[in-house]
């Protein structure tokens, strides 16, 4: 069951494009935001956009900003393009895979973070870098890496 | 240099903050901002349309399309089919391609401004900014550039009392390196699986939701007003070769002095590289560079005089793309460096097409196998036949073929690498 407060956000949402669907990756990004992931949500948001319930799960599943199953509290996205590629990606993933115990695309055993492989992140020229949730952190080496990890610990 | 002059010749960058932060309605104003809007509607939609195509712009998302061909391609007015659409296509997901988040971010009002005249000349009446869900940052800038314009008037019904009237949203997508392809960019839009569509009809005259649609860059869109404001001729005079303008070029990899520059359109790639970029940094050797993204062809230093404009390097057996170069340096495997872009091509690939999403998986395996020592001599035989299944015309969209571009580049110019690689049984970067 959506909340009153999911509903009212994607009606909003709706009024933004010309039909209802076109609103349902903004209204499977707003559960989303409340929940952390989408699941049986999918059938209440089809149900509201007037699309049907395997055809909204087709666009779920499309996206890679909409997860279909649980994830770490904080969303650790590593650039792995070329780029940062070049400038050491793989040094960084194996330090965070021995710090955290994780492979792209494992949570931590606490439950704290998920370690996703993204493509570009357009911030090449202070390439290697990555985003935590929503910040985006650049120039990263090991040190930087362990300094930025401490804010979310 | 004074700050009008410093204007004509980098305008889409002159006036921004060194720190890049962005420049409110205020200071855009001030630094000549909207004026070109109150010009553009004093003109016909034809004009506006004639003056861009005499600039010779050409698209800025890599094709290279010229852009005023492309806004007189849509459906005449008379068309009963409303509304009519422009998107900016912000969706920047290129590796290493990062010249459309400086301007979005630095300057957000300089694309709004082109949208709006844009829009005026191809009378849409309701504009998108279709941008990718990392960018965040420049989300917000944007919502607040737009929320500034609508107050002055600029956006909305009857703009600046000329009878014109349009909505500029921002939309924010969810990921998928695809969205940014035009027709794929429509299905997302429209809420659907970011798929491709077929060509013919073009989104000019069956776009998003069927209506007549105008999908351009956002770069590209950055340099209408300018156009408008200061003329044709002018633009045309900025570009060092028959291309107009200026251009975002950028350097990544291993060299001094990564970043991203405006340029006249057509600098040579050795001056970018040597000059802007400051060359390798120390201890490193150049190899080869991709000029403007993952789906473009490797260049040698031989090529490296090549003016950076969409003929210059298709005569080098390249293509400009993006603009932004990556450089593979001496210590940084060849194998390893194709590798990474395939691996990248394949799990972007939307799955429609067999060739690309069987054609992808398989090179991405071969590669792999090679890289880490367990390639057979013919494997490169394998992804040489598979360069050619997933040309142009063998598949649904050019993701492929432009997955294609340093695969083959990198099995004709790196040989040697990928011999020794198989015969060694290991990478000898490791």
């Amino acid at each position: 069951m959506l909340t009153d407060k999911e509903r009212n956000e994607i009606m909003a949402e709706i009024g933004r494009y010309p039909n209802k669907r076109a609103a349902c990756v903004s209204a499977l990004k707003i559960v989303q935001r409340y929940r952390g992931w989408v699941s049986d949500e999918i059938r209440d948001i089809a149900d509201l956009l007037e699309m049907s319930e395997d055809e909204l799960d087709g666009v779920a599943t499309f996206f890679s900003h909409i997860y279909t199953k649980p994830l770490g509290k904080h969303l650790i996205f590593i650039c792995d393009s070329i780029s940062c590629w070049v400038t050491g990606y793989d040094e960084l993933r194996e330090h965070l895979a021995d710090r955290l115990g994780i492979r792209p695309g494992e949570t931590s055993a606490d439950g704290q973070f998920t370690l996703i492989p993204i493509a570009c992140l357009g911030n090449c020229d202070k390439a290697p870098a990555m985003m935590i949730d929503e910040t985006l952190y650049a120039g990263l080496d090991r040190e930087k890496i362990d300094e930025v990890l401490k804010k979310y610990e | 240099m004074n700050k009008e002059k410093l204007l004509l010749e980098r305008p889409l960058t002159g006036s921004m903050r060194p720190d890049r932060r962005p420049l409110d309605i205020k200071e855009y104003e001030d630094a000549g901002g909207y004026q070109a809007l109150r010009k553009a509607l004093t003109m016909t939609p034809k004009e506006v349309q004639e003056e861009v195509k005499k600039s010779n712009l050409r698209g800025r998302g890599g094709a290279g399309f010229p852009t005023g061909l492309k806004w007189a391609t849509m459906a005449p007015v008379e068309d009963p089919r409303r509304p009519r659409y422009l998107i900016a296509n912000a969706d920047e997901m290129e590796p290493g391609t990062f010249k459309d988040r400086i301007l979005l971010e630095g300057n957000p009002h300089q694309l709004i401004e082109g949208i709006i005249i844009t829009s005026y000349a191809i009378q849409a009446d309701i504009a998108y900014i279709f941008l990718r869900w990392e960018y965040n940052v420049s989300k917000h800038i944007l919502q607040k550039a737009v929320t500034e314009a609508r107050e002055k008037g600029y956006i909305g019904k009857d703009i600046l009392n000329s009878g014109y009237s349009l909505d500029v949203l921002v939309h924010v997508s969810a990921g998928r390196y695809i969205c940014g392809e035009e027709t794929a960019l429509l299905s997302a839009l429209e809420g659907r699986r970011a798929l491709p569509r077929p060509r013919p009809p073009h989104a000019t005259l069956v776009g998003l939701w069927g209506r007549p649609t105008v999908v351009d860059n956002a770069e590209t869109l950055c340099n209408v007003s300018h156009i408008i404001k200061n003329g044709a001729d002018w633009y045309r005079g900025l570009g060092r070769t028959s291309d107009g303008g200026t251009k975002m070029y950028g350097v990544t990899g291993k060299v001094k002095h990564p970043g991203a520059w405006e340029l006249p359109m057509g600098t040579p790639a050795r001056e970018i590289f040597e000059e802007r970029a400051g060359g390798m940094l120390d201890g490193y050797r150049f190899r080869a560079l991709i000029p403007g993204g993952a789906s473009t062809e490797f260049i040698l230093d031989e090529h490296l005089d090549v003016n950076m404009d969409f003929d210059s390097l298709q005569k080098v057996g390249s293509r400009m793309g993006t603009g932004t170069m990556v450089v593979l340096d001496d210590k940084t495997c060849p194998v390893g460096f194709v590798l990474n872009l395939e691996r990248f091509f394949s799990r972007e690939s939307c799955g429609w097409c067999t060739p690309c999403r069987e054609g992808l998986w398989w090179t991405e395996r071969l590669l792999d196998a090679i890289e880490n020592g367990k390639g057979e001599p013919e494997d490169m035989d394998t992804l040489q036949s598979l360069t050619r299944t997933m040309g142009i015309g063998r598949t649904f969209c050019v993701l492929a073929p432009g997955a294609v571009e340093p695969l083959q580049s990198g099995l004709k110019y790196f040989r040697e690498d990928f011999e020794k690689h198989v015969s060694g049984k290991r990478c000898p970067w490791r």
